[in-house]
C-alpha cells in the first residue's frame, strides 16, 4: 500500500514536470456593481497583455478564471479564493480591488502554496499579511506623500485636509500631514467626511472659514468626486485661489469628461496617467483600448493588471510551470522593467513596486480632458510600509 | 449668524432636491400601497435621457427635462401593464422582491447601454455659476431645484385636495371591485397614478443630478435615503414629505458642517427618534 502511494506520488510529480500543463490564474475583482468599471479595467489590462505577448508562457498555456466580487466583502473574498484554489486548482491568484478583500484572502496563500499578485488594493500593510503577496499597483502613502513637497515648493503654508473617512482616506491624510508638517508647513484643520456624502457644500463652507491657502483632498474614484469638484467651484473656492491638491483617484480618466471645466488646473499626484508619453504606454493604451471597447473607460487599474500579468509570466518562467509559490515570489524580488507607467522595480523587502510618482495637472488637449504630467518624483518607495 | 444662514441655505437646497425625488415614492407607497424599490431606477432613467439629449444631441435643458419625464413614463407604461399590475394588493414581500429584481435588471441594462462612467446633464448658462442671495452666493441650479420642489408640492397638493382623482384612487386601492361597480375605471386610475409617480421620479433624477450624479448604481445607491424620507414624512402625505426633507436636510447639513467625523450619526439618530415618536411618520395616517 505504502509503495503504491509512493509510486503514484512519484508518477504525479514526474508528469507535473514533464507535461506542459495549462497554468490557471484566478482573478478576483469587482466585475459588476458600483465598481464594475475598475473590474473591467482589470480585464482590459489582462487582455492587453495576452494580446501583446500571446497566451503561452515557457510552453505553458495560460487560462484566466474570473470571480466576481461586486463590493468590499472579506468573507466572500475568502470563499471565492478558496473556491479558486480548491475547486478550480488555480496556480496563481490575482486582482483584488479592495484592501479588506486582499487581507481576507492572504492567509490562504501559504497553505495553498499559491502566490498572489495584487492589481489594486492600496493599503501599505497588505504585503505583511503573507510572504506570498506581490503588489503591482501603488499605495495611498506612495501617491500622497509627494504632494507635500509640491505644496511647499509652491509656497503654500496653510493647508486644510479633507478626506473620506475610511482606510485609504485616513492613510492619505496621515501621509500628507507627515510630509507637509515635516517640511515646515502648517495644517490648520483635518476633516474626515462620511463615506456616503452627497452634498459637499457644508464641507466647502468649512474650508472657506478655515482660512487655508490650499485644500488637500482624498476621495475614492467614483461618483462622489463629481459633487466634490462642483461644490469646490460653486462655493467660490476656485475663484478665491484656494488650490486643490489630491492624489490621482480624484481625477481618474473616465471621470474627467464628467468633471469638465471644474477640474481644469487641479493638481494631482499619481503613479499612472493614460496620457503618459512613452512608446511602452502607447502600445499598452492601443491594446487596452481595444480590449475595453471604449478608450475613455481606461483607468489606472488596467496598468496594475498589465504589470501584474508580466510579473506572473516571470514567475511561471522561473518555476517552469511547477507549483512552487516560494520560488516564484523569490524569482521576482528585485525584478526591474519598463512598465507603461515608466521604470519600475519590485522592492525585495516588501514585494511592492518602487516607481515614479508624477505631478499632473488636468488640462484640455484637442477637446479631451487629460491628466498632463508636469513633474516627476523618481523611484518612490512606499513610505507607509513598516517592517512587521 | 453668517454661518447659520449659510447652513440654512444649503439645507434648504438639499432638502428640496430630496423632496422632488422622494415624493413620487411617497405617492406609490402611501396611496397605491406599492413598495416600489425601482423608484430610484426610474429617476436614473430620467437622468440618463436628459444627459443623452443635452450632451450627445446638444438640445436645451428645458426640452431635455420635459423629454426625460415623458420618455421615462413611456418606458414605465409597458412595465406597469406587464409587471406592476400583477403586484397591486399583493403582500409586501412579493412587491419588494419583484421591484428589486426590476432594479437589478435596469442597473444591468444601464451599464450595458450607457457604460459604467458618470454622466452629467449640461445646464443652460442661466443655471450655471453662483447667484448672490445677499449674505452668500449659492449655485443657481440649487435655487432652481428648490423652485421645482415648491411647484411640485403645490401642484400635488392641488391634485390631492381639490380634485376628485385621489378619491377614486383610494377607492380603487381599498376595494377595487366595489369601486369598479360604482363606475371608477380602476385600471386607468392605477395607470395614471403610476405614471405621475414615475414622472416625478424622472423629474427628480434630472433636477437632482448635480447633487446625486447619474451612473448605473444610482438606482440602489440613494434608495435608502428616499425610503427614509417616505417613512419619516408618512407615506402618501405631501406636507409630511416636505417637512421630512427639510428637517433631514437641516440635520444632515448641520451635522456635516459642525461634526463631519460623526458621519451619518445625527441623520439616523433623528430618523430613529422621529419614527419612535411617530410610528406612521410625521403626518402619516394610522394604519
Amino acid at each position: 500500500m505504502k509503495k503504491l502511494v509512493l509510486a503514484s506520488l512519484a508518477l504525479g510529480l514526474m508528469s507535473g514536470a514533464a507535461l506542459a500543463e495549462t497554468i490557471k490564474i484566478g482573478v478576483v475583482g469587482p466585475f459588476s456593481g458600483p465598481a464594475a468599471l475598475q473590474g473591467r479595467n482589470f480585464q482590459a489590462g489582462i487582455d492587453a497583455w495576452l494580446a501583446m505577448n500571446g497566451s503561452t508562457v515557457a510552453g505553458h498555456d495560460i487560462e484566466i478564471v474570473y470571480r466576481d466580487l461586486p463590493a468590499a466583502d472579506p468573507a466572500q473574498s475568502a470563499a471565492l479564493t478558496q473556491d479558486l484554489v480548491v475547486g478550480e486548482g488555480v496556480h496563481y491568484l490575482a486582482g483584488y480591488y479592495y484592501t479588506p478583500d486582499a487581507m481576507a484572502a492572504a492567509p490562504i496563500l501559504e497553505e495553498a502554496n499559491v502566490p498572489m499578485v495584487i492589481f489594486n488594493a492600496a493599503t501599505s500593510a497588505i504585503v505583511n499579511a503573507s510572504p506570498y503577496v506581490v503588489r503591482t499597483s501603488f499605495t495611498t502613502w506612495q501617491t500622497s506623500t509627494p504632494m507635500a513637497t509640491v505644496a511647499r515648493e509652491r509656497g503654500i503654508d496653510k493647508v486644510i485636509t479633507v478626506v473620506t473617512d475610511y482606510g485609504p482616506g485616513v492613510d492619505s491624510e496621515n501621509a500628507f500631514v507627515a510630509g507637509f508638517t515635516g517640511a515646515g508647513g502648517n495644517i490648520v484643520e483635518s476633516i474626515r467626511m462620511p463615506m456616503n456624502t452627497n452634498d459637499f457644500s457644508p464641507i466647502m463652507q468649512r474650508v472657506k472659514d478655515s482660512g487655508a491657502e490650499a485644500v488637500f483632498a482624498f476621495l475614492p474614484a467614483g461618483p462622489a468626486t463629481l459633487g466634490f469638484m462642483q461644490a469646490y467651484v460653486e462655493n467660490g473656492l476656485k475663484d478665491a485661489g484656494v488650490t486643490l491638491l489630491a492624489p490621482g483617484d480624484l481625477t481618474q480618466e473616465p471621470d474627467l469628461a464628467a468633471l469638465g471645466d471644474n477640474a481644469l488646473g487641479v493638481l494631482t499626484t499619481f503613479h499612472y496617467a493614460v496620457s503618459h508619453d512613452s512608446p511602452e504606454n502607447q502600445a499598452f493604451v492601443a491594446a487596452a483600448s481595444k480590449a475595453i471597447g471604449n478608450p475613455a473607460d481606461l483607468s489606472f487599474p488596467a496598468v496594475g493588471a498589465f504589470d501584474g500579468m508580466y510579473v506572473i509570466s516571470k514567475m511561471i518562467e522561473a518555476t517552469g510551470g511547477n507549483q512552487d509559490a516560494k520560488a516564484a515570489v523569490e524569482a521576482v524580488k528585485g525584478l526591474a522593467w519598463t512598465s507603461p507607467r515608466g521604470p519600475v522595480s519590485i522592492n525585495p523587502e516588501n514585494r511592492h513596486l518602487t516607481q515614479n510618482i508624477y505631478l499632473r495637472e488636468v488640462a484640455k488637449v484637442d477637446g479631451h480632458y487629460i491628466n498632463q504630467e508636469i513633474q516627476t518624483f523618481e523611484n518612490q518607495g512606499d513610505p507607509g510600509w513598516k517592517a512587521p | 449668524m453668517q454661518t447659520i444662514l449659510s447652513i440654512g441655505a444649503d439645507a434648504l437646497a438639499y432638502g428640496m432636491v430630496l423632496f422632488v425625488i422622494s415624493i413620487g415614492l411617497s405617492l406609490t407607497m402611501g396611496l397605491m400601497k406599492v413598495v416600489n424599490l425601482a423608484h430610484g431606477a426610474f429617476a436614473m432613467i430620467g437622468g440618463y435621457i436628459a444627459s443623452y439629449l443635452t450632451q450627445q444631441m446638444g438640445l436645451h435643458f428645458g426640452f431635455a427635462m420635459l423629454a426625460a419625464v415623458l420618455g421615462t413614463v413611456l418606458i414605465a407604461i409597458p412595465l406597469e401593464r406587464l409587471l406592476y399590475r400583477r403586484i397591486y394588493g399583493a403582500p409586501e414581500l412579493t412587491q419588494v422582491l419583484m421591484t428589486i429584481g426590476i432594479t437589478f435588471a435596469i442597473i444591468g441594462i444601464a451599464n450595458f447601454l450607457m457604460g459604467p462612467t458618470l454622466k452629467t446633464i449640461a445646464l443652460p448658462p442661466e443655471l450655471q455659476g453662483p447667484v448672490d442671495i445677499g449674505f452668500r452666493t449659492i449655485a443657481a441650479h440649487k435655487l432652481f431645484a428648490a423652485a421645482v420642489g415648491i411647484v411640485v408640492a403645490g401642484a400635488l397638493w392641488f391634485l390631492i385636495e381639490r380634485t376628485p382623482f385621489v378619491v377614486r384612487l383610494r377607492a380603487s386601492v381599498d376595494d377595487a371591485a366595489m369601486a369598479g361597480a360604482l363606475g371608477v375605471r380602476t385600471r386607468m386610475v392605477y395607470a395614471v397614478s403610476f405614471a405621475v409617480a414615475i414622472g416625478l421620479a424622472a423629474l427628480g433624477g434630472v433636477v437632482g443630478a448635480q447633487l446625486l450624479p447619474i451612473e448605473p448604481y444610482y438606482a440602489l445607491r440613494y434608495m435608502v435615503t428616499f425610503l427614509v424620507v417616505v417613512s419619516v414624512g408618512g407615506a402618501g402625505s405631501i406636507p409630511g414629505a416636505l417637512i421630512a426633507c427639510l428637517l433631514l436636510g437641516a440635520v444632515e447639513t448641520t451635522g456635516r458642517y459642525l461634526m463631519p467625523e460623526f458621519g451619518e450619526f445625527f441623520f439616523y439618530l433623528a430618523v430613529i427618534a422621529i419614527v419612535c415618536i411617530f410610528p406612521n411618520g410625521l403626518l402619516g395616517r394610522a394604519k
